[in-house]
């Protein structure tokens, strides 16, 4: 990322597009329905969120360079050229207003895949130096320390010891030849270190060998999110070559559905072959629907922007009812500081709720045993909750989870 | 009568030699770009899932039809209208019988009169929609405006022409089928090309999340 330009971007919108995208932009009638399907429409029921526009700069290289016509026009002049001051503009529109939960791809009555686009449309944002900086910051992290969060090697251990003490089970570091090789998102690893002890049972009951990669711990791709195959690709490796040097048979995927596409579905297509093992998703063979249930963040910081507004009633959730299984699982939206939001607590129905520092109900949902599933923990201990392994985890745990939160909220 | 075989001669040659000559070099336009290699471990297939989703796509999801009612109705009521005024009328199939020389039973002349009529009510109601509606007018520009008028016109004069409210009847025919190589001369080039596009995006839509084994 050394030079970013704006002609960089723009050469970069010139190689994303390829015959989907071109069919994609061939079709579109300007029906407005994908807008009817965007969480960030039907929250603010303000036009500028409507899917198909925020790829406006996209649509318009794709015109100005692959058609007859947006040649022609070209050369008599009558194309409007992409600039960097409109870039800036779709910032907000390519990042911070789409979670590319795919729900207008799904609608779309001529079957455009619009959150793709957006994926490939983020490509030229970042090499034009348009992307937002805490995403940046993430990515830089991700690429220098190993994790978006800054997360290191040493707190990894620290947890580990704090789950062996909890299980009594020893949790293999870098074992070569062993079948399993899990991946961690920095969540997991801070907030639900109860996942570690899960693992670590199933797979003794089991009997498998398995394995935690000291140089590949880390699922989050911030590559993914940023937009940056350069960095997707990047973090990809990472996992890659210790799988392949450990010559695991399978690798775990996280529960984090950006972190599981970066690695089952795009890893490959980043490298150029296939790997020499398989990806499998954490909730493999059970509830794999609700895996794909999407990030539910969005919802969450419009609804809390809301709610202060306006003080009043919350409208029910937008297309809830939609398929939800094939929402690509977000992978758009990084946490941005000044949004104050620090965990994602669901309520009973499955939909999201906002809560603040200091709510009640923050503190009821952390100790609430009935609280949804998360992972594979529920397999195991049906009662055992985050706040009660942490309470027998003592300070340390504390200590990270506090850290975290500085971290989000910095 | 010098109009109507003109219209009906050289200007149809022409109309429809930059149609399908449009079609071609556009889908070519489109394909050429190709797709890079897939490499990842395929959950589902891809071809078949693809093929599913063109005709599966025709269903609008059960939450989007509240929201997007107006667009979804009308766009229902006038896409099935155009194909009954233009493959079920009588003198059309006759018209494609002498070029082609395949013909299939029509509907009665009342029958198509009346579906012109609901077809034109459709289009009108779509168009102040498009005017209204927030995010539709925010979409729409020039060549929203102009695609709505190419496809009308034919409608609106073939109905006029059907009627015989203008005399003579020879120019209201030949203003008619100029109003359709219009429409065939445009369409290439606007998004009126999604007569054919939708069946590649609806492909390429189904295939990519079919291969991953979830829902499209």
């Amino acid at each position: 990322m050394s030079s970013l330009s704006i002609e960089r971007g723009l050469y970069d919108f010139k190689a994303v597009i390829d015959a989907p995208i071109a069919s994609y932009f061939s079709s579109c009638v300007h029906c407005g329905l994908c807008a009817e399907a965007c969480l960030f429409y039907v929250e603010t029921g303000d036009p500028k969120y409507t899917p198909i526009r925020k790829l406006e700069p996209l649509r318009r290289v794709w015109e100005q360079e692959y058609t007859i016509v947006g040649k022609l026009k070209k050369l008599v002049g009558l194309s409007k050229p992409v600039t960097d001051d409109e870039l800036e503009e779709w910032k907000e529109l390519l990042y911070a207003s789409c979670t590319m939960c795919g729900r207008c791809s799904q609608v779309c009555p001529v079957g455009n895949d619009i959150a793709y686009m957006v994926r490939k449309a983020r490509e030229g944002m970042v090499s034009s130096g348009h992307a937002p900086e805490p995403l940046v910051g993430a990515a830089t992290r991700a690429v220098k320390i190993g994790s978006p969060m800054g997360v290191k090697w040493p707190a990894v251990q620290n947890q580990i010891k704090h789950v062996e003490a909890d299980t009594g089970l020893k949790i293999p570091i870098d074992v070569q030849g062993a079948e399993y090789m899990p991946l961690l998102s920095s969540m997991e690893i801070i907030n639900f270190p109860e996942y570690l002890g899960a693992l670590a049972k199933i797979f003794k009951q089991a009997g498998i060998t398995w394995t935690i990669a000291s140089k590949a711990f880390e699922a989050t791709n911030a590559g993914l999110q940023i937009g940056s195959s350069d960095i997707e690709r990047e973090l990809v490796v990472r996992v890659v070559d210790e799988a392949e040097r450990l010559g695991v048979k399978f690798v775990i995927g996280p529960e984090c559905g950006h972190a599981f596409n970066a690695i089952r579905w795009d890893g490959p297509e980043l490298i150029g072959r296939p790997y020499k093992f398989r990806v499998l998703p954490a909730r493999h063979g059970r509830d794999q629907l609700r895996r794909h249930a999407g990030c539910r963040y969005p919802q969450l910081v419009l609804r809390r922007r809301r709610r202060r507004e306006q003080h009043g009633g919350v409208r029910a959730p937008p297309a809830q009812g939609l398929r939800r299984q094939a929402q690509a699982a977000g992978g758009g939206r990084a946490r941005a500081p000044g949004d104050g939001v620090r965990q994602l607590p669901a309520d009973d129905r499955g939909g999201p709720r906002a809560l603040q520092d200091g709510d009640p109900d923050r503190r009821s949902h952390r100790d609430d045993r009935r609280a949804p599933e998360r992972g594979l923990r529920r397999l195991l201990e049906p009662r055992q909750n985050a706040n009660d392994l942490r309470r027998q985890g003592g300070a340390g745990g504390q200590r990270e989870m506090n850290s975290y939160d500085r971290t989000l909220s910095r | 009568m010098d109009f109507l075989l003109w219209v009906r001669g050289p200007a149809f040659d022409v109309a429809v030699a930059i149609f399908l000559i449009g079609v071609v070099a556009r889908l070519f336009e489109i394909l050429l770009l190709g797709r890079k290699p897939l490499h990842s471990e395929p959950k589902g297939g891809e071809f078949g899932n693809g093929m599913a989703e063109i005709f599966k796509r025709s269903v609008p999801l059960p939450d989007i039809v509240k929201r997007g009612a107006v667009t979804l109705v009308g766009g229902y009521v006038f896409h099935i209208g155009l194909f009954i005024t233009i493959f079920l009328f009588v003198p059309h199939i006759e018209l494609i019988n002498s070029i082609f020389g395949v013909r299939w039973p029509g509907l009665p002349n009342p029958v198509v009169d009346g579906v012109t009529v609901v077809t034109m009510v459709a289009m009108v109601v779509l168009l102040v929609h498009r005017l209204l509606q927030p995010v539709k007018r925010m979409l729409s520009g020039f060549e929203d405006y102009l695609t709505w008028v190419v496809t009308f016109l034919p409608i609106l004069t073939g109905w006029i022409a059907y009627h015989r409210l203008v005399n003579p009847y020879p120019l209201i025919l030949g203003i008619h089928i100029l109003t359709v190589e219009l429409l065939l001369i445009v369409l290439p080039f606007t998004k009126l090309m999604h007569a054919f596009t939708l069946f590649l995006s609806r492909w390429y839509n189904g295939a990519v999340y079919g291969r991953r084994g979830v829902q499209s």
